[in-house]
């Protein structure tokens, strides 16, 4: 998607060609974070259990020990809170990779960035014996980045750069080598097993605030460094020559893009397990409402897949009965999204 | 073979004549196989011989040719055959469907676990399981019968879907394999899924659908695999005329008379079914399809992936893997260690391409 296309309205209305008005901007962000507040409210309101919304109401306002109160403070609460920070860092995460990529299809999850960080924790619970999150997280951000940097340099071998294809071609690669080293060491033993049946699909479910509290400063730390990182990609989405000509420092604006990708990735991974699919297709739903520039783009992206997040989940808990993880929801919405971007004519680079 | 003449569409080798057919005599299209196979036998013989109560290779194929006596053909027969000729027929199986596959992609990377066809399958046989021993109906012959049955049905839809998705206005191998990444993902996803929702208590059961056991086949798994093959393979291979032609490309392939969309199509869905079947029988166990046909290729100098040399050497690669792995960590399932060998050479094979292309 070129960044310069002219629109005469464009051009007659506030001299810059194809730029959409700031304050139409502002609105879509305003009805993101409106739209983020209603779904974290359905996810607190619908769940396996049926309450009826006073209870719930009651439950959030004036506790009194009920079982609706368990319900909500303790399971729907924490998992909410949970899956927004998760959400805003797969979002967020996906869209800076297509951006550093220029590709339409990266995605933590295909780019094998997901699996990087699913192996380094698999390997720390299992052969370090590390329990909590805090000791692993450092684990996924390792993993996340060595898989994001092997699969990077793979892409572009051969030094004309990295395709959409190459780079998928890659992701699968490493992410076939990293599944068969997780097998390798979980089914060593029958504890791992388990675990891993269950932490492997993406699930937001069953983790209580404390994770949340956790995860909580890496996302935000992470989205700041997005956030910063977001007129440097504009640049960079002219290509890397006319960016170096525009007197950009790219090893600066790469560094900070990869650190960013590697704390949003590597922290949604260790709290929720690897979610496939949601940075592949929120980048796109946020092309479509804020167009190009990436300062706009990165933030809706960001709430786009905290809402995207919190309705699959919401929409797996009320199918059936809670049994349906977000992580499956998400890959059998997204694998068709990823399948129609790949018919489309050709693959456009970014 | 009428006459062996020195001439012939490629100068230089023999062409041996047939009535009205005629092939040309590569002696390493001969070899590769003749050669896979005796090496084939020698690692099954030791496969089997291998447990908890040693059995000279010698001796197993003296048993194997009815020669044993009653303990050690009791000990063969009923426990360690079936192992053995799983990985066989499994790999054999897996090395056909490659090399189909890799042919009509027109690319290397194109295997049935890359583009999504083991995990139809997979999807297919898990459901039965699942379903079958959460509501208790599938038992006895439903379950022997079903569950091959079921991942056939998984893998040939699968296969028509990759067809039909990866099809616009002729087949292209990067969109193909593309489309088959997506395919494969929906596909494991919903296998992980069957897994943690159903009573999976046995959990050797479950390695089985996660990476591809031969550990636990028996009897009951290994007939309706060579039933399949016994109708699929001479199907396939006397359907397989055509690839040499579809190798040129669409155009030059409806130029030499080769109705392009029916013969590959039909191919497709024939290479769909072997690794469908396969899969029922052990699982993914990924990269044989991948590598076999690129090294049986290599070997026997070929332009295309020779079928014959893909299966002997999708069979060897399979038992030999198996066997390799019972002897370090007999603790761990085939497809570990196909996984693990196989990831760097699609690695590799990913580079080479790269710079192919550039040349």
């Amino acid at each position: 998607m070129e960044v310069t296309v002219a629109s005469p309205a464009g051009t007659a209305r506030d001299g810059i060609p194809g730029r959409t008005p700031r304050r139409r901007r502002s609105l879509t962000l305003g009805a993101l974070v409106a739209c983020l507040v209603l779904a974290a409210g359905l996810s607190i309101a619908f769940g396996a259990r049926t309450l009826p919304p006073a209870a719930v109401l009651d439950a959030l306002v004036s506790p009194d020990g009920s079982e609706a109160d368990l319900i909500v403070r303790s399971l729907r609460a924490p998992r909410t809170l949970i899956g927004i920070l998760a959400g805003l860092a797969l979002g967020a995460g996906g869209a800076l990779m297509q951006g550093h990529t220029r590709n339409p299809i990266a995605d933590p999850g295909l780019l094998g960035v997901n699996q990087g960080a699913a192996f380094a924790i698999v390997l720390a619970i299992v052969v370090f014996g590390v329990r909590d999150l805090y000791g692993f997280v450092w684990f996924g951000f390792a993993g996340a980045l060595l898989a994001a940097v092997v699969v990077f340099l793979l892409g572009s071998v051969g030094g004309r750069g990295s395709t959409p294809v190459t780079l998928a071609l890659a992701g699968a690669a490493i992410s076939a080598l990293l599944y068969g080293l997780i097998s390798a060491i979980v089914l060593g033993n029958r504890e791992g097993m388990e675990l891993f049946r269950f932490w492997h699909v993406g699930s937001i479910a069953g983790r209580d605030f404390a994770v949340a509290g956790q995860i909580a400063p890496f996302v935000v730390l992470g989205l700041v460094l997005a956030l910063v990182n977001t007129p440097g990609l504009n640049t960079l989405s002219l290509g890397e020559d006319v960016a170096t000509s525009l007197g950009q420092d790219l090893r600066r604006t790469r560094v900070l893009g990869v650190l960013a990708i590697t704390l949003l990735v590597g922290a949604a991974v260790a709290a929720c397990g690897p979610i496939a699919f949601l940075g592949l297709i929120v980048p796109h739903i946020a092309r479509a409402v804020t167009g190009p520039d990436y300062r706009w783009l990165v933030p809706s992206a960001a709430l786009l897949g905290a809402i995207l997040l919190l309705c699959a989940d919401v929409v797996g808990r009320l199918v059936s009965g809670d049994r349906l993880e977000v992580g499956i929801v998400l890959a059998v919405l997204g694998a068709p999204v990823f399948i129609h971007l790949v018919r489309r004519r050709g693959l456009v680079r970014l | 073979m009428s006459a062996v003449r020195d001439s012939g569409p490629a100068p230089g080798r023999k062409v041996l004549r047939a009535g009205p057919a005629a092939w040309t005599f590569r002696p390493r299209v001969v070899a590769v196989p003749l050669v896979g196979a005796a090496l084939l036998v020698v690692v099954a013989a030791v496969n089997i011989g291998k447990g908890s109560s040693y059995i000279e290779p010698l001796d197993v194929l003296r048993t194997l040719l009815g020669g044993g006596d009653r303990r050690e053909t009791g000990i063969i027969f009923d426990l360690r055959l079936p192992r053995t000729l799983a990985g066989v027929l499994v790999g054999a199986a897996f090395g056909l469907a490659g090399a189909i596959f890799q042919t009509i992609a027109r690319n290397p990377l194109a295997s049935p676990d890359i583009l999504g066809i083991t995990w139809g399958a997979g999807v297919g046989a898990v459901g039965v399981i699942v379903v079958g021993g959460y509501r208790g109906q599938v038992s006895g012959a439903a379950a022997e019968l079903g569950v091959p049955l079921a991942a056939l049905v998984g893998g040939l839809v699968a296969g028509l879907l990759l067809y039909a998705l990866s099809w616009r206005r002729g087949i292209d191998g990067y969109r193909m394999v593309l489309v088959g990444i997506g395919l494969s993902a929906i596909g494991y996803n919903i296998v992980y899924w069957l897994l943690t929702v159903g009573d999976v208590d046995d959990a050797a059961r479950a390695t089985t659908w996660i990476v591809g056991n031969l550990a636990d086949v028996g009897w009951e798994a290994v007939g309706p695999v060579a039933l399949a093959l016994a109708v699929l393979v001479p199907v396939t291979l006397v359907g397989a005329h055509t690839l040499g032609g579809l190798q040129f490309g669409d155009d030059t392939a409806r130029g030499l008379g080769i109705r392009v969309d029916a013969a590959r199509g039909g191919l497709l869905l024939l290479a769909a079914a072997l690794a469908a079947v396969a899969t029922a029988a052990a699982g993914p166990i990924t990269f044989v399809a991948l590598a076999t046909p690129q090294i049986a290729l290599r070997l026997a100098r070929t332009a295309q992936p020779p079928l014959a040399g893909s299966m002997v050497l999708g069979a060897l690669l399979t038992v030999g893997a198996d066997l390799t792995l019972r002897l370090t960590a007999p603790a761990l399932p085939v497809g570990v260690l196909t996984a693990i060998l196989g990831a760097p050479y699609l690695i590799y094979l990913f580079v080479r391409s790269r710079r192919e292309v550039r040349a």
